[in-house]
C-alpha cells in the first residue's frame, strides 16, 4: 500500500491496535482497535467494568499495555505517564474532576507547567490574557480569578476542558462528561465540543455510557463488552436499542414498567426543615413534603442545591436548624440513624464509599452494617458469623451480586455490585420508607435496571420511597410526584405523569424565576451568587 | 478515580487457608527483619574494619551470639520472655489504637502511670495479703493507665484535638507528675536516692522456680482476650468500624465520639498494665527518674505486628529475644548492645517505607496494604468525630 497523500488526510489522529492489558485474573482489554479520526467525535460505549477506563487509562500512560501498540497520527508511540501523554497533546478530563477548589481558574490551569517570567515568579499576565481569549473563542468567558471552589459544577467542567485547550491538545478524552450536568448544561457542552472539532479540528473520545447521549453528540461509536470491542455503529444506523443489546450483550429493557402507584397513609412528612451546612450556612430554607406509603416521591435538583444536607438531616445524621419531621405520625426529629433504623427506615446513601461501605471490610460485614447487634448477628456481645453468613449468601443470591466469595472485601467489587450490596442490606428487610439517595450514580444500565425494578416493586408493595436524584432521567422514569429543589427550596411538586423534562430542567437550573430565554445566563447568574 | 469501577474483578480470591491469607500481610514484616539485618550486618563489617581487620563473618558470629544469647539457656529464654512481656502489652496498646484509626503516641505515659499506680498501691499494701495486695495492685495499674487513656480520647471526642498532639503532651505532664510525687508526697524514706517504698507482698509470684512472673502470663493471656474483642465481639467490630470509616460507623448507628473514649481508655488500660508488670514483677518500686523507652518501642512493635494481636506478640518476642540476646553479643563478639537500636531503628525505617518496599518486590496482593499507616500518615485534625 502506498501512503499516496490523499490517503493521508485519513491517518487517524489516535489508533490503537490490538491492546490488551491483564490483570491478575482478568483480561481488562482484549485485542482492542480503535481509530480515531482527526476532528472526530468518537464515542467508547460500554458498562462499568468493561474495560474503557482501563483502555483510556492505557492512552493516558496511567496502564501499560501487555500487546498491541499506539499509533498517533500515523507514529507508533510508547507512551509511560500523564505527562508523557500531554506532551503529545493527549487531555484528559476525568469524571471526578481534578481541579484544586481554593486555586484560581488560572492556578488551576498552569498547574504543573506553569509558564515563569524570570525563574522566581509566574508569569501570571499572559497567561490570564491567553485563557481569556482561548474562553472567548468559545463563549464561556470565565474570570482567571475566580475561585474554582466558587464555580457551578458546569463551569468546573469547562475550566478541565479550557485546561485542555490551553495545553493546546489535539485529541480529548472525557470520562462520563455529563454525569453531573443538567439537560440545558449537557446541552451547550456539546456545542462546546462540536465546536472544537469544527474550529480546532481536535478529536474527542467521549467515554459514556448514556445511549441517548452518544446518539446525539458522537460522529462513529465503539462499543465495549467484556475488554473486547464488540461492534461498532455510525449514529444514523442505529438505535437505543441495538446499542443496549451490544453493550449488555442481551435484550435490556430501557425502561422500568412502573405501573400504576395507589398511594396509602402519609409515612414521611418534612416540615418547614431548615438546615445548615458544615460551615454553618443556611443551605435549606423551610423545606415540606410528605410521602405517603405505596409511593415513590422524586426530588430533582442539580447537585449542590441542598439535597445531601436534606438527606442527612432526615437521616438523623445532621442536626437541623428549625422544623420537624414525622415518621408514620411519630415525631423523629431528632432520631438517631439507629433509632430511624429500628422503625423500618432503609437508606441508600449517596456516596457509598463515604457511608454506605466499608470498602476494606468483607461483603459479610457490610450486609449486616447497621445489623450487626442485633440478634440473629449477635448475642449479647458476641457475634455470630453462621447467621451473618447465611444472611450475606440470601441476600447475595437475591439480588445477583457477583462476587467470587462472599468474604472478599467489598472494595474488590466492581461499583455496580458494591451498590448492590447496600442496595440488598437496606432493600433486603423489607422497609417501611425507603430512602434513596442517588442510588445508580456511575452504574451499568444492568445494574441501573435491576435497581429500578426492585425500586418499583417495593412500591408497589407498600413502601413509601424518597428518592433524590440529579438524574433527571432517572426522577422521571421512576417517580410519582416529583418535587424540585433549587437553592435550599423545593420550587415546584409536579405529578410525574403530567410532567414536562424541559419544564422540570428549566426549575432545576433557575428555580422557576427567570424567563426561559433566559436560560443562557443562568450559568453566569449561578456563580454570581457563589 | 476512572480507575475504580473498571478494576479487575477477579483480583478478588476467595478467602483461603489461614497461612495464604496472613502471608501478604507478613511479607512486608519479613522484609523489613531481613533487610535490617543486612544493614546492620553492613555496620558491623564496617565498624571491624576501623578497627582494623575487615572480618566479613563478623556480622554471622555476632547474630549466632544473639541466638544464644536469647534462646540458648533457661537464663536466656526468661529474659526473652521478661523483655518481651511489656512490649506484647504496650503493643497491643498502639496497635487497639490503630484499629480504631487512633495513632496512640501515649503508651509511653501510660505504661508511666500504670507503673505508678502499680507501685504507690503495692507500697502501701506491701504488708497486706498477696491475695488482696497482687490484684489490687495490679488493678491500681491498670485503672491509672486507662484514666491517661481517657484523657486523650475525651479531648478528642469532645474538642476535635488530635490524639497525637495530646498523647505527646500527657506523656511529658506523666513524667514530671512522677517526679514531683516521688520526690515529694510518695518518696520512702531511709533510701539514698528517690524512690516508693517496697512494692512487699503486692510482687507477682513467679513461676516454675524461674524469674518468670505472673504479669508474663497476664500479657500472654491477653493475645487472644484482645483477638477476640476485635475479631469476634460487636464492640471490637464497631472499634474497627470506626477506624476504617468514621461517616460509615454514624451512618450504621454507631457512637464514634465514645468509641473513641472508650479505645482510648483501652489502650491505656494495655500500657497501664504493662507498666504494672514492670514495677510489680521487676523492678519491686519506683523511682523518680524512671527511665525507659518501652512505650515508644511498644510503636515500632506494633508497626511490626500490623497492628494484629498475633502480630505483636511476635514481634514483641523478636525485639525482647534481641534485647536478651544482646548481651552475650557484646561479650563474644565485641558488638555493643547499641546495634539492636539501630536494627529496630531500621526495621522502622522499612516499614514506614511500605510503598517503596512494595514496588520494590512487585507485591501486589489484595488486601496487604497496611491501614495502620494511613492513620500514622493521616492529616492532623482531620478526623473529629462527632
Amino acid at each position: 500500500m502506498t501512503d499516496s497523500p490523499s490517503q493521508r488526510v485519513h491517518v487517524p489522529a489516535i489508533e490503537m491496535r490490538g491492546v490488551t492489558k491483564r490483570y491478575p485474573g482478568v483480561v481488562a482489554n482484549d485485542q482492542i482497535d480503535l481509530d480515531v479520526r482527526p476532528g472526530e467525535i468518537h464515542a467508547l460505549l460500554g458498562e462499568n467494568g468493561a474495560g474503557k477506563s482501563t483502555l483510556m487509562n492505557i492512552l493516558y500512560g496511567l496502564a501499560t499495555p501487555d500487546e498491541g501498540e499506539i499509533l498517533i497520527d500515523g507514529t507508533p508511540v510508547t507512551i509511560h505517564s500523564p505527562s508523557d501523554a500531554i506532551d503529545r497533546g493527549i487531555s484528559m478530563v476525568h469524571q471526578h474532576f481534578m481541579l484544586v477548589p481554593v486555586l484560581s481558574v488560572a492556578e488551576n490551569i498552569l498547574l504543573g507547567d506553569e509558564p515563569m517570567a524570570n525563574p522566581v515568579f509566574l508569569d501570571r499576565k499572559d497567561a490570564h490574557d491567553r485563557i481569556r481569549k482561548l474562553g472567548a473563542q468559545f463563549g464561556f468567558e470565565v474570570d482567571p480569578d475566580a475561585k474554582v471552589g466558587s464555580l457551578s459544577v458546569g463551569w468546573q467542567q469547562r475550566v478541565e476542558i479550557l485546561k485542555a485547550l490551553y495545553r493546546s491538545a489535539s485529541v480529548l478524552v472525557l470520562d462520563e462528561p455529563t454525569a453531573v450536568l443538567t439537560p440545558q448544561e449537557t446541552r451547550e457542552i456539546f456545542a462546546v465540543l462540536r465546536q472544537l472539532t469544527a474550529e480546532l479540528g481536535t478529536s474527542i473520545i467521549f467515554i459514556s455510557h448514556k445511549l441517548y447521549e452518544v446518539l446525539e453528540i458522537a460522529d462513529r461509536i465503539t462499543v465495549i463488552r467484556r475488554g473486547k470491542v464488540v461492534g461498532s455503529r455510525i449514529p444514523s444506523e442505529t438505535d437505543e436499542e441495538d446499542l443496549a443489546e451490544l453493550m449488555v450483550g442481551r435484550d435490556v429493557q430501557l425502561t422500568v414498567d412502573r405501573g400504576e402507584s395507589t398511594p396509602g397513609e402519609v409515612v414521611l412528612t418534612a416540615d418547614s426543615l431548615r438546615i445548615a451546612d458544615d460551615r454553618g450556612r443556611e443551605v435549606v430554607h423551610g423545606v415540606s413534603f410528605e410521602v405517603r406509603a405505596g409511593e415513590i416521591f422524586g426530588i430533582a435538583g442539580v447537585a449542590g442545591n441542598g439535597q445531601d444536607e436534606l438527606v442527612e438531616a432526615i437521616m438523623g445524621l445532621r442536626r437541623k436548624v428549625a422544623g420537624r419531621v414525622t415518621l408514620g405520625g411519630r415525631d423523629v426529629s431528632s432520631a438517631s440513624p439507629r433509632e430511624l433504623h429500628g422503625r423500618g427506615v432503609g437508606f441508600v446513601p449517596a456516596d457509598r464509599h463515604r457511608y454506605g461501605l466499608i470498602l476494606s471490610f468483607p461483603i459479610t460485614d457490610n450486609i449486616v452494617l447497621n445489623d450487626y447487634h442485633r440478634a440473629p448477628y449477635s448475642h449479647g456481645l458476641v457475634r455470630d458469623d453462621d447467621a451473618v453468613r447465611t444472611r450475606t449468601q440470601e441476600c447475595v443470591t437475591e439480588f445477583d451480586v457477583r462476587t467470587p466469595s462472599i468474604t472478599v472485601d467489598a472494595g474488590t467489587l466492581s461499583g455496580g455490585n458494591q451498590q448492590k450490596v447496600v442496595v440488598a442490606r437496606e432493600l433486603g428487610r423489607d422497609p417501611k420508607l425507603l430512602v434513596l439517595d442517588q442510588p445508580t450514580r456511575g452504574l451499568d444500565v444492568g445494574s441501573i435496571e435491576f435497581i429500578h425494578r426492585e425500586t418499583i416493586e417495593r412500591r408497589t408493595a407498600g413502601t413509601a420511597v424518597l428518592l433524590i436524584s440529579a438524574e433527571l432521567d432517572e426522577i422521571l422514569e421512576l417517580s410519582d410526584r416529583i418535587g424540585v429543589m433549587y437553592r435550599g427550596e423545593i420550587v415546584a411538586v409536579v405529578d410525574a405523569r403530567k410532567a414536562d423534562k424541559e419544564e422540570i430542567g428549566l426549575l432545576m437550573a433557575t428555580g422557576g424565576k427567570v424567563s426561559p430565554d433566559a436560560t443562557k445566563n443562568m450559568a453566569a447568574e449561578l456563580d454570581q451568587a457563589s | 478515580m476512572t480507575g475504580e469501577r473498571d478494576a479487575p474483578e477477579a483480583a478478588a480470591r476467595p478467602r483461603r487457608g489461614i497461612i495464604a491469607r496472613a502471608l501478604p500481610l507478613t511479607l512486608v514484616p519479613i522484609v523489613a527483619i531481613l533487610g535490617a539485618l543486612v544493614v546492620a550486618a553492613v555496620i558491623i563489617i564496617l565498624s571491624s574494619l576501623v578497627q582494623g581487620s575487615l572480618d566479613l563473618m563478623l556480622p554471622l558470629e555476632a547474630y549466632a551470639n544473639l541466638v544464644e544469647g536469647a534462646f540458648g539457656s533457661v537464663r536466656g529464654l526468661t529474659f526473652t520472655l521478661l523483655s518481651a512481656t511489656p512490649l506484647i502489652l504496650g503493643g497491643m496498646a498502639v496497635g487497639l489504637g490503630f484499629k480504631a484509626g487512633l495513632f496512640n503516641i501515649g503508651a509511653q505515659g501510660q505504661f508511666l502511670m500504670g507503673a505508678l499506680g502499680a507501685a504507690g498501691v503495692g507500697a502501701s499494701m506491701a504488708g497486706a495479703s498477696p491475695f488482696v495486695a497482687v490484684p489490687a495492685a495490679i488493678v491500681a495499674g491498670a485503672l491509672f493507665g486507662a484514666a491517661w487513656g481517657f484523657i486523650p480520647g475525651a479531648l478528642k471526642a469532645w474538642t476535635g484535638a488530635h490524639e497525637v498532639v495530646t498523647t505527646i503532651m500527657l506523656n511529658f505532664i506523666a513524667g514530671i507528675f512522677i517526679g514531683y510525687l516521688i520526690t515529694g508526697p510518695l518518696e520512702a524514706a531511709g533510701f539514698s536516692f528517690s524512690r516508693t517504698g517496697p512494692v512487699g507482698n503486692a510482687a507477682l509470684p513467679t513461676l516454675f522456680g524461674t524469674d518468670i512472673h505472673l504479669g508474663v502470663v497476664l500479657a500472654v493471656a491477653l493475645v487472644p482476650a484482645v483477638w477476640w474483642l476485635l475479631w469476634r465481639s460487636t464492640l471490637g467490630f464497631e472499634i474497627r468500624t470506626v477506624g476504617a470509616n468514621p461517616d460509615a460507623a454514624r451512618y450504621a448507628g454507631m457512637h464514634p465520639a465514645f468509641l473513641t473514649i472508650l479505645t482510648m481508655s483501652l489502650c491505656g488500660l494495655l500500657a497501664g498494665l504493662a507498666g504494672a508488670g514492670q514495677i510489680l514483677g521487676i523492678s519491686g518500686f519506683m523511682t523518680a527518674s524512671y527511665g525507659t523507652s518501652i512505650g515508644f518501642d511498644a510503636i515500632s512493635v506494633a508497626l511490626l505486628g500490623r497492628a494484629h494481636p498475633v502480630g505483636i506478640l511476635l514481634a514483641a518476642l523478636l525485639f525482647g529475644a534481641m534485647r536478651a540476646g544482646s548481651g552475650l553479643m557484646q561479650i563474644k563478639a565485641g558488638i555493643p548492645v547499641e546495634i539492636i537500636d539501630v536494627i529496630q531503628a531500621t526495621i522502622l525505617l522499612f516499614l514506614a517505607a511500605d510503598i517503596v518496599v512494595r514496588r520494590l518486590l512487585r507485591i501486589r496482593a489484595p488486601g496487604s496494604e497496611p491501614t495502620e499507616l494511613q492513620t500514622v500518615t493521616r492529616t492532623y485534625g482531620s478526623g473529629t468525630p462527632t
